[in-house]
């Protein structure tokens, strides 16, 4: 944990924190349904580019935190978040080569799985979706994907975060 | 690990295997975590105490629009608070005059009710909350309102507004708490019609202006503007608050059961502050209750419930 910290590791942390004010802010009722997911969006980045300091267990306690901000089931973000931060752990070299365009499309389909985790348990626990709408905040997040990793390299590179 | 270089070569050597360990791990901790919470309610005290850690960025959050409220609130102009203190004086004016008449109805129910042997219902306080944040997910209907388990706040709590119930606590954190609204898909409250007693169930849908009614027979004497209210059945709303009116009632002959929609009487989609019963100082549980509803309601008997 003391790691955590060390050579930037507050940068990491108050990337995570504005990931959650930003899930959590209020905004009008039309866009609620286009919420782009901010704090897997910001995993998937530390994933890719500090993989030996970001990986599951920060993706899990990232979900967890957001479970009981959204009071949904503990442990339901906590899984998707986890399986998330691993296959981008798997894939940060393949994904780095990537000019931005196409990292966009797997950083998409990283999010599918994620929100499919989420949209499975809701269902499992009765909450099953009841249109499309849930594919709106993937889609969304995908179309943020290359801003969020230009200001995010820039940040690291800048305050010196390794 | 990487702690001696940061050779990128080396660490993804040596991380390789103890990555899909974890992911397993935590995982399977997910997992466990997932079914006791949702099974039991074993993991409530884990919930409540990284509430503590949320809520301030869930406070945060509302400071931009609270300002706004604030700065508009302190902006208006001297005449138009004049107006406002006229109304709201007028307005206190009216209730007291309709108290006074209720006090008398109380005295003579409280004569009435020793006559019959039934025990009075218990006097019921009540906190004011407000709402800090909605639920950013669509699917759910769930509010998070500002007072917890130290201000009285617990598991169950009904939660009202001025025009009626508005849902009930379902996470009571040691400062805020979670509450669920009637028109959650997963909520369901136990009614009777005002009008006749006749009783039924009220399940949320997912739209804030729509109740479904099921179960209604298709003989059941339900009308289109019918007041429902709760029947204080099952022990966790009180009796009398009114829920809903009915909106629309249609009728497949194909089907059992007519299909009666209601709309909630609390404005539940624009609703800023509830009020929160607290919790009487033991939890009264008397079988003359029940007696009582069914002699007073002859129709409810004949009804199919």
């Amino acid at each position: 944990m003391s790691r955590l910290t060390e050579r930037g590791g507050w940068v990491i942390l108050v990337s995570f924190l504005v990931g959650l004010i930003l899930t959590l802010i209020p905004t009008p009722e039309w866009a609620d349904r286009f919420r782009p997911q901010w704090v897997a969006l910001i995993l998937i980045y530390w994933c890719m580019a500090l993989p030996d300091r970001v990986g599951v267990g920060i993706g899990w306690m990232a979900g967890l935190t957001l479970d009981v901000a959204q009071a949904s089931l503990l442990g339901q973000h906590a899984l998707a978040m986890a399986i998330m931060a691993y296959v981008t752990n798997k894939a940060h070299m393949r994904l780095r080569v990537l000019p931005l365009w196409q990292q966009s499309g797997t950083v998409l389909l990283f999010l599918l799985v994620n929100q499919l985790i989420v949209q499975w348990i809701n269902g499992v626990v009765g909450y099953p979706p009841r249109d499309w709408w849930y594919l709106a905040p993937p889609l969304a997040s995908t179309l943020l994907w290359p801003w969020v990793f230009v200001v995010l390299r820039d940040l690291r590179r800048r305050l010196r975060v390794t | 690990m990487a702690r001696l270089k940061q050779g990128e070569n080396k660490t993804i050597f040596t991380r390789g295997p103890s990555a899909g360990a974890r992911v397993l791990l935590f995982s399977l901790l997910s997992i466990v975590l997932m079914t006791l919470d949702h099974r039991q309610q074993h993991v409530e005290t884990l919930r409540n105490a990284l509430s503590l850690l949320v809520y301030p960025v869930q406070r945060l959050v509302n400071v931009p629009a609270d300002t706004v409220r604030w700065l508009s609130e302190e902006f208006t102009s001297k005449e138009e608070q004049q107006i406002e203190i006229q109304r709201l004086k007028q307005e206190v004016f009216f209730y007291r005059s309709q108290l006074r008449k209720l006090t008398v109805t109380e005295v003579e129910n409280r004569r009435l009710r020793l006559l019959l042997q039934s025990s009075e219902d218990l006097p019921e306080r009540t906190i004011i909350a407000e709402l800090v944040n909605v639920d950013a997910d669509p699917y759910r209907h769930q509010i998070l309102i500002n007072k917890g388990s130290r201000q009285g706040s617990y598991l169950g709590a009904p939660v009202l507004d001025a025009e009626g119930i508005i849902g009930q606590v379902l996470h009571a954190g040691p400062l805020s708490s979670v509450v669920v609204l009637i028109t959650d898909p997963s909520h369901a409250l136990p009614v009777q019609v005002d009008r006749n007693g006749l009783r039924g169930i009220v399940r949320g849908t997912g739209r804030y202006s729509e109740l479904l009614l099921p179960y209604m027979q298709n003989n059941a004497d339900v009308e289109v503007g019918d007041l429902l209210i709760t029947s204080g059945l099952g022990g966790r709303f009180p009796r009398g608050y009114p829920v809903g009116r009915v909106s629309r009632i249609s009728q497949d002959p194909g089907q059992p059961f007519l299909r009666v929609v209601a709309q909630p009487t609390a404005d539940l989609d624009r609703v800023r502050e509830v009020l929160l019963l607290m919790a009487p100082p033991e939890q009264p549980d008397n079988p003359n209750e029940e007696f009582d509803t069914e002699l007073s309601d002859p129709a409810a008997d004949l009804a199919p419930s």
